[in-house]
């Protein structure tokens, strides 16, 4: 199966944002969600079919223009599968952001059997902001991990700021040891640029990390994605100065 | 050059501090991770196969390219989110480019500082290697810090740690191969296998205020 999806989002006229494009084909279909929040969009990623499955080649564009807002979230967790002996299952995301793009979509499952690659490459201009979130699951409940293959790639200003490629699965020599995962199976990462006004809660399996260029890493590791949600939600939320104030 | 010159710039015993550093070992050891002989040899795979490939393919680069020092430098910046390991890269980079000055020639033009791998890599170029040689070198020395660090962290017995060695040792010729056979690659296209409870691992380590290794 292959899919083609774009969402190109630009500051309207009374300073909110609009989106100037937003198509999808299944499985990667958008649908612009949630209430009137001033200046912002959210749009959900709705998953019209199983998979990704073996063979699948997925692509999805974003465009965030300076002075627009948008988040991208999905329903539910997209959940690589197996599928018939054939090439990896793809999903190659490009995104060019220079206004402020939210990438908060729930986790990939890698299902034993799958083998799947996902890359994205992230280009943001200087003075946009990006908060990129990538939670992997590995395997069903009690079941080996397949193949997964998540490689990042993300640009501030021109340069290459954060470049991570991780592997889990038979495939992948060592990546239940202490060095990669150790018995843990999920991990999150979280890519703010510039930064992040939060802090993480102190855990020997977390840590919120200053990047050699603008920008902060948190990564955790955790035995379910319980853990993991646990240490990188409260980094997600706004700041809390942003938060309405309780009526006095 | 010659087989001797490569054992000279793959010799643990080369001044170059790297008996300071447990390559991430000692916070693993400490959360409890690694226990036991199965565990390390768990541990030295998973590090091979991200950090270990990573740093043999741009010490091949900055043999192949030595005139590219700075931007490999900088893309080891971005496959290294954790400072401490930045921190714990470059001071290795600089007692190796030490040690390497009083060896075989090397540009003045070269900074004292700069990301260990780079070092390797340049400091082969000097020696007359070839950038598979650079990759052998820095894919081994990725796993005897750790393993060195085993036996003293664990109380392991020498001879079976060494054994892991052994067992790794086709899987670090493996790796340089594939490293060397990418030393032309542009800079983002170059491995960047990452490791995240090396990342997480260092990040507490640096905070302790007794410990046993630099890193």
């Amino acid at each position: 199966m292959q899919a083609f999806a774009q969402v190109v989002a630009e500051p309207d006229d009374r300073g909110g944002t609009r989106l100037a494009v937003l198509r999808g084909e299944s499985p990667l279909l958008l649908r612009r969600t949630g209430g009137r929040t001033p200046g912002e969009v959210t749009v959900h990623l709705v998953g019209g079919a199983a998979g990704p499955l073996r063979g699948d080649d997925l692509r999805l564009e974003i465009t965030v223009a300076a002075g627009a807002t948008l988040t991208v979230r999905s329903v539910a967790a997209q959940l690589a599968l197996p599928g018939r002996p054939a090439p990896p299952s793809r999903l190659t995301i490009k995104a060019s952001v220079a206004g402020t793009l939210r990438w908060l979509p729930e986790p990939l499952i890698a299902a034993a059997g799958c083998d799947h690659h996902a890359q994205t490459v992230v280009a943001v201009a200087e003075g946009g902001t990006l908060l990129w979130r990538d939670d992997l699951v590995c395997g069903r409940h009690a079941e080996p991990s397949g193949n997964v293959r998540m490689d990042t790639t993300i640009r501030y200003a021109g340069r290459t700021l954060y470049r991570h490629t991780l592997a889990v699965g038979p495939q992948a020599d060592g990546w239940d040891g202490a060095a990669v995962l150790g018995g843990g199976r999920a991990v999150g990462t979280l890519v703010a640029v510039p930064g992040l006004p939060n802090t993480l809660q102190a855990s020997s399996s977390a840590a919120l990390m200053p990047l050699a260029g603008p920008g902060m890493l948190a990564t955790a590791v955790g035995a379910d994605i319980r853990q993991v949600q646990a240490a990188l939600d409260p980094l997600c939320e706004p700041e809390p100065a942003a938060r309405q104030p309780l009526a006095a | 050059m010659g087989l001797a010159t490569l054992l000279v710039l793959a010799d643990g015993r080369l001044p170059s501090g790297g008996h300071a550093h447990s390559g991430g070992l000692e916070a693993q050891v400490s959360a409890g991770r690694v226990r036991d002989l199965d565990d390390v040899f768990g541990f030295l795979r998973g590090k091979l196969a991200t950090s270990g490939l990573v740093s043999a393919a741009f010490a091949a680069a900055a043999c192949h390219r030595p005139a590219d020092w700075a931007a490999l430098d900088e893309g080891l910046d971005a496959r290294t989110p954790s400072p401490a390991l930045r921190k714990a890269s470059r001071a290795q980079g600089r007692a190796l480019l030490r040690a390497g000055r009083s060896m075989w020639p090397l540009a003045a033009s070269y900074p004292r500082e700069m990301h260990q791998p780079v070092a390797l890599g340049l400091l082969a170029a000097g020696a007359g290697l070839g950038p598979l040689d650079a990759a052998v070198a820095a894919a081994h020395g990725v796993t005897t810090g750790a393993a060195s660090a085993a036996v003293r962290l664990l109380g392991l017995d020498p001879y079976a740690v060494h054994g892991l060695l052994a067992r790794l040792a086709p899987v670090c010729d493996r790796i340089a191969a594939d490293a060397a056979r990418r030393s032309d690659d542009p800079v983002d296209d170059l491995p960047a296998a990452g490791s995240p409870l090396l990342d997480i691992g260092a990040e507490h380590h640096a905070t302790w205020e007794v410990r046993l290794f630099a890193s």
